[in-house]
């Protein structure tokens, strides 16, 4: 039994990875064999639907910002205040700079 | 309007596509050793790391994994993150769907699990080229995704194996670089309708369920909230309930920051 036990712990994460692999793969097709059947959807559908990843995406965000220390806080804003003009590799790599700094300042 | 080039090929197709990668390497390759710098971080093997970019070929899907599994929630919640992070695919499938050519239906599945943003943004630009009418070849198609698949599995290899010699990820501020990662994709979306009442709403309610139920309550509940609002505000501004083509569907997020602005 622990055998067994020792297999799943062994294989949890990569079976994980591929189920989230197969999810990704049924919402790139999902819209072609669904939602392309429909010529029109209501506007508060499409309103609904175009909130759905800024929503979740949110939820990721704010939590551990709210939970870390003033240097996270402060690369945080600088990164978001960055989005307005630099492209998000960019952005991220401001951001990391920004909380090594402020890290080795003492923050 | 056909293009002024002469006849196509399936060579010169393939190659148009690659060459359309080319501009993109940098950006594909940086956040690819980013993801498996993050990965390894985060405590998993090169390996593990190498199997998500192999398995799942989406660098937001990727990234949820590792902020969502660190939570220590059940496996489900893990994966209604992903599919909700993996929404916008959704739409890039109807608005794609006929507008790609193929010759068979195996040969549309491999498309479809190729759909990435940039792979979206790509064909629709070069659709959009060739006037409109005519699909985008198989042969481009795949000149430009397998390329860009290829990269992002090496790249995540180079970032998982130089991450695995850095013993304080929290030194270069890798310990943090999710909630700035999610950041930056978040702030892709703000010209959205209803971005900014998505975003309060969703904020609030998440900080509110993580400090009461807990995770993985913050993320589903904190989604939903902020999606009802924006259906709420729509339908509060636009009572009439116009219906709207599902073809015309906006592009603003994209991994490499090639924003359609």
């Amino acid at each position: 039994m622990s055998d067994l036990a020792a297999l799943y712990a062994q294989y949890e994460v990569p079976a994980l990875l591929a189920i989230l692999g197969f999810v990704t793969f049924m919402t790139r097709t999902g819209g072609y064999l669904v939602l392309a059947r429909f010529k029109q959807i209501p506007a508060w559908v499409q309103a609904g639907l175009e909130a759905v990843p800024a929503a979740v995406i949110t939820t990721l965000v704010v939590p551990p910002a709210i939970a870390a220390g003033p240097a996270e806080m402060i690369s945080l804003i600088v990164a978001g205040l960055a989005c307005f003009r630099l492209q998000p590799i960019l952005v991220i790599l401001l951001g990391l700079v920004t909380l090594v700094a402020l890290r080795n300042m003492g923050l | 309007m056909r293009s002024e080039k002469p006849v196509a090929t399936l060579k010169s197709e393939a190659r148009d596509g690659l060459k359309d990668f080319l501009p993109l390497m940098l950006p594909v390759l940086a956040f690819g050793m980013m993801f498996g710098a993050a990965s390894v971080a985060a405590g998993y093997s090169i390996g593990v790391s190498l199997w998500s970019s192999i398995a799942i070929f989406a660098g937001a899907s990727q990234f949820v994994f590792l902020e969502v599994n660190r939570l220590g929630v059940p496996a489900w919640s893990v994966v209604l993150a992903v599919f909700a992070v993996n929404f916008r695919h959704i739409l890039y499938s109807a608005a794609i769907g006929n507008k790609i050519g193929h010759f068979s239906f195996l040969q549309k599945f491999w498309e479809f699990f190729l759909l990435t943003d940039l792979q979206f943004a790509n064909t629709e630009n070069r659709h959009e080229k060739s006037g409109g009418n005519v699909p985008v070849s198989a042969a481009y198609y795949f000149g430009f995704g397998i390329a860009s698949y290829v990269l992002w599995v090496v790249a995540t290899f180079i970032g998982a194996v130089s991450g695995s010699f850095i013993s304080d990820p929290a030194s270069i501020g890798l310990d943090f670089v999710l909630p700035i990662y999610f950041l930056s994709i978040l702030m892709g979306f703000r010209r959205r309708s209803n971005f900014i009442l998505t975003v309060l709403v969703s904020a609030s309610v998440a900080v509110l369920v993580s400090n009461t139920l807990g995770a993985p309550w913050h993320i589903s509940l904190g989604a939903l909230a902020g999606i009802g609002a924006s259906i709420v505000a729509t339908l509060l501004q636009r009572p009439d309930l116009p219906t709207e083509k599902v073809t015309a569907l906006p592009l603003d997020l994209d991994v490499t920051g090639q924003r359609d602005e």
